[in-house]
């Protein structure tokens, strides 16, 4: 048997980074969700939105756990396996993880305990801040991290020497080219995934007709998000876009499938790139429209993938599909919004038991589309570890083939128990739904109080089973 | 400059890593003691106890492992593939111990699997801890500036000797931690496994230092050298004070100082492992100063952290306090 280290760490790298993605992109969102709720509670008063806070709070929790533990996991894979891509970009990427685990993983991680154990305990104005704080640890945290990223999709600010890359100016390095653009797309990805969520939660509610004020209230607040977001990210994936053609030209050959650059581009609708015979089969295409969306000309022309050789395009079929499945998600997230808008508008939103039944059934739409961005910019990234710099082929640790072929089987095993748990447990939670008697409102000022009450409406919540 | 930096930040890290040694230490102390409790809210109020800082506590880990990436990315790049299952099961033990937390709570008939996956995570996670740190006081095969050993160089008697060590040492943590923070049958219980768990510890600690000197002719060479020996010589002394004041308070019903004991005797011992290594980082190949990064990435980093971690240690700090007190049965957000 003959196992290829390189393509066993690539295989890991992109498993434990895909599962690990999958949270943040919730919890981003989902912290600042809790926030604004428990924000509009202390300001109104109204009980729906404690109640809210409070089953959100809950499934917070398991995410964020999630997204810790997988989270952990990554900042050692660097040097576990990817050694050698450490050495390269160690002196201009640990500083960036470095400020990430400083400014945004000790915030998060310790206003976590306030935010959800401090029902009771802390008056309420603390309570709420502390969510505000987690929320605003998270966008740090992704700050960093998409700095980190984008700097190895364009990198900027560096000098080489002897191979390895060393700081010439950090303002540089931080707000590499690709940054500004990556940083707005994902996070309001992160925002819109959630919003899908909650929208989904909330269809369930007044579908079934639990909890009627709480089912609506996050029908309208999702549907506000998404007719305000989803538009909003179509732009920013076109803006996005275009910076990728100024730096990365090839990855967006590979996404529009776009062979030859002394033609227009087309827009492919649908086809099977073929790397041998370096065509398209199948094609479905829109003459001149890629050249439109690219280069804002109906005749202008942008790189093709045969402007490099073979060895230097990406993997095309990943790259290619990934990206229609993202923006298809985009569309229909879209159309979601403002039918559900009209809907509201009509005064018809909490009776059409189609959309009700639709916007139930879509909560994963975030989470694919994220994923597909994910692998689209990564993928499309290859066959460099850091473009221009450091090929993926030459970054990886000095291990043997059996080691990270026993380690992947581990994460494997492990993340599927784990996580498949998990996402069982949260189901179980929004199944549950928004019952049970809330939290009393804490009297300010007795941080010692004993939380029986809240722990007897945990009871209440945890013993009931769950309806149909 | 040059010759300081190095210096200062092999000490931000020793620092992050004894914060992460003791904090973590008694979450995954707890995780050992979990099996001899009695019943699930004597479990309850374990974990309760651990519930609003393991989170905060493990970033101490992240904060170890990304500071050794950013000041020293050689000796990361060494040490972490030398280690290359360990380090992968600690994370997997981790990965375990931490769901568990959350997943307890909500896991109606599979409770008892998390208790275990609670348990288990804990083992596996101080164990591999400990195999990482006997295998860097062994030594990791370097040539050229990267690792050149094989998967299994870090399996040794001793190495396995110190997994058992830091296990006993991280239980003797979380049982002191329970007889300060619960109350009732879980303390009592705690404080006789304190006891018992002090002697293990000591007993790990004088079978090492033994082991170290006689094994490794430069960490005799350190302790045992003139003038060294003169500077040197109250190191187990202290140890042997602390030890048995930890058992005096644990006799004498305190509930801080056996916590405070167990502490010190943590920083003792880690002391002993930084006097027999310094200045290297990758023994016995490479000092800190031909790990580090250059200049201008430690400093950017260390503007940084002079303003941070003044500032995560308060609210760190203003945590604690807000849970301060005993944990009562009962507790708790779910």
């Amino acid at each position: 048997m003959n196992l290829d280290p390189v393509l066993l760490d690539r295989i890991q790298a992109g498993f434990t980074f895909a599962f690990h993605i999958i949270f943040p992109s919730f919890t981003i969102g989902l912290s600042a969700y809790v926030a604004t709720l428990a924000l509009m509670w202390i300001a109104t008063g109204e009980e729906r939105f404690h109640r809210l806070a409070f089953f959100w709070t809950k499934i917070f929790a398991v995410s964020f756990a999630m997204g810790v533990v997988s989270g952990v996991v990554l900042s050692y894979q660097f040097g576990t396996n990817w050694s050698r891509f450490s050495v390269v970009t160690g002196n201009v990427l640990g500083p960036l993880l470095g400020y990430e685990v400083l400014a945004a993983f000790f915030l998060e991680a310790t206003f976590l305990g306030i935010m959800l154990f401090g029902w009771g305990r802390v008056p309420a104005w603390l309570q709420a801040l502390s969510a505000v704080i987690v929320a605003f640890g998270t966008l740090l945290s992704a700050f960093w991290i998409l700095s980190a990223n984008s700097w190895m999709q364009t990198p900027a600010g560096h000098e080489i020497r002897d191979g390895i890359a060393y700081p010439a100016d950090w303002i540089a390095i931080v707000f590499n080219p690709s940054f500004p653009y990556r940083f707005a797309h994902m996070v309001t990805a992160a925002y819109l995934t959630t919003a899908m969520v909650v929208l989904a939660v909330g269809a369930r509610h007044v579908a079934a007709g639990r909890r009627i004020a709480e089912g609506r209230t996050m029908l309208r607040m999702a549907i506000g998000m998404l007719a305000v977001l989803a538009p909003l990210q179509l732009l920013l994936g076109d803006q996005h876009g275009l910076n990728t053609l100024a730096h990365q030209p090839v990855k967006i050959a590979a996404i529009e499938a776009h062979w030859d650059g002394s033609k227009p581009g087309k827009l492919v609708l649908f086809a099977w790139p073929d790397a041998r015979s370096e065509t398209n089969r199948y094609e479905l295409a829109i003459p001149n429209a890629g050249s439109l969306i690219l280069t804002h000309g109906l005749n202008g022309l942008f790189p093709g993938l045969t402007s490099v050789g073979a060895a230097d395009r990406p993997p095309l079929l990943p790259v290619f599909f990934a990206f229609r499945i993202m923006v298809g998600i985009g569309f229909l997230m879209i159309a979601i919004a403002y039918v559900g808008l009209w809907l509201w508008w009509r005064r018809r939103l909490f009776e059409t038991r189609w959309f009700l039944w639709l916007a139930a059934q879509t909560w994963w739409l975030g989470f694919v589309a994220v994923i597909s961005g994910w692998i689209v910019t990564e993928t499309g990234r290859q066959p460099w570890a850091v473009t221009g710099i450091l090929r993926t082929t030459d970054a990886t640790s000095p291990v043997g083939a059996p080691s990270v072929a026993v380690s992947l089987l581990l994460f494997i095993l492990v993340y599927g128990i784990v996580f498949s748990m998990g996402i069982y447990y949260i189901n179980r939670l929004i199944a549950r739904g928004a019952e049970g008697r809330a939290a009393e409102p804490p009297p300010a000022g007795t941080p010692m109080r004993p939380l029986a009450s809240v722990a007897d409406a945990g009871r209440e919540i945890l013993g009931s089973q769950p309806q149909p | 400059m040059e010759w300081y930096l190095p210096v200062i930040w092999a000490a931000v890290i020793g620092i992050a890593v004894a914060m992460y040694v003791i904090l973590d230490g008694f979450d995954l102390g707890i995780g050992l003691l979990f099996p001899f409790a009695k019943s699930e809210r004597e479990r309850d109020q374990m974990m309760n106890s651990v519930a609003p800082f393991w989170d905060g506590n493990e970033t101490w880990l992240v904060l170890g492992g990304v500071g050794l990436f950013v000041v020293f990315p050689r000796a990361y790049a060494i040490i972490m593939p030398a280690f290359y299952l360990p380090v992968i099961l600690m994370l997997l033990g981790l990965v375990f111990r931490g769901v568990a937390f959350e997943f307890r709570w909500i896991a109606l008939s599979s409770k008892p699997v998390w208790n275990l996956g609670f348990t288990a995570g804990s083992a596996i996670a101080g164990f591999c801890q400990g195999l990482i740190l006997g295998g860097l006081i062994q030594g990791i095969k370097v040539e050229n500036g990267a690792f050149a050993g094989s998967a299994f160089d870090w399996a040794t008697p001793f190495s396995v000797l110190c997994g058992f060590g830091v296990l006993a040492g991280y239980a003797l943590l979380g049982a002191t931690w329970l007889v300060l923070k619960t109350e009732g049958a879980v303390a009592e219980r705690a404080r006789a496994h304190a006891k018992l768990l002090l002697v293990a510890v000591l007993a790990f600690m004088a079978v090492v230092s033994l082991w170290t000197p006689l094994a490794f002719e430069r960490i005799a060479a350190r302790w045992f050298s003139f003038p060294n020996i003169l500077f040197l010589w109250p190191v187990p002394l202290v140890t042997a004070l602390v030890a048995l004041a930890a058992w005096r308070w644990l006799e004498a019903g305190r509930e801080l100082l056996p916590f405070v004991a167990a502490i010190a005797l943590f920083l003792l011992g880690y002391l002993g492992l930084v006097i027999s290594s310094f200045p290297y980082l990758v023994p016995p190949a490479l000092t800190v100063w031909q790990t580090a990064a250059p200049p201008a990435s430690q400093i950017f980093m260390l503007l940084g952290t002079v303003a941070l971690l003044p500032l995560v240690l308060a609210y760190v700090v203003f945590v604690y306090w807000i849970f301060r007190g005993k944990v009562r049965e009962g507790e708790g957000y779910h």
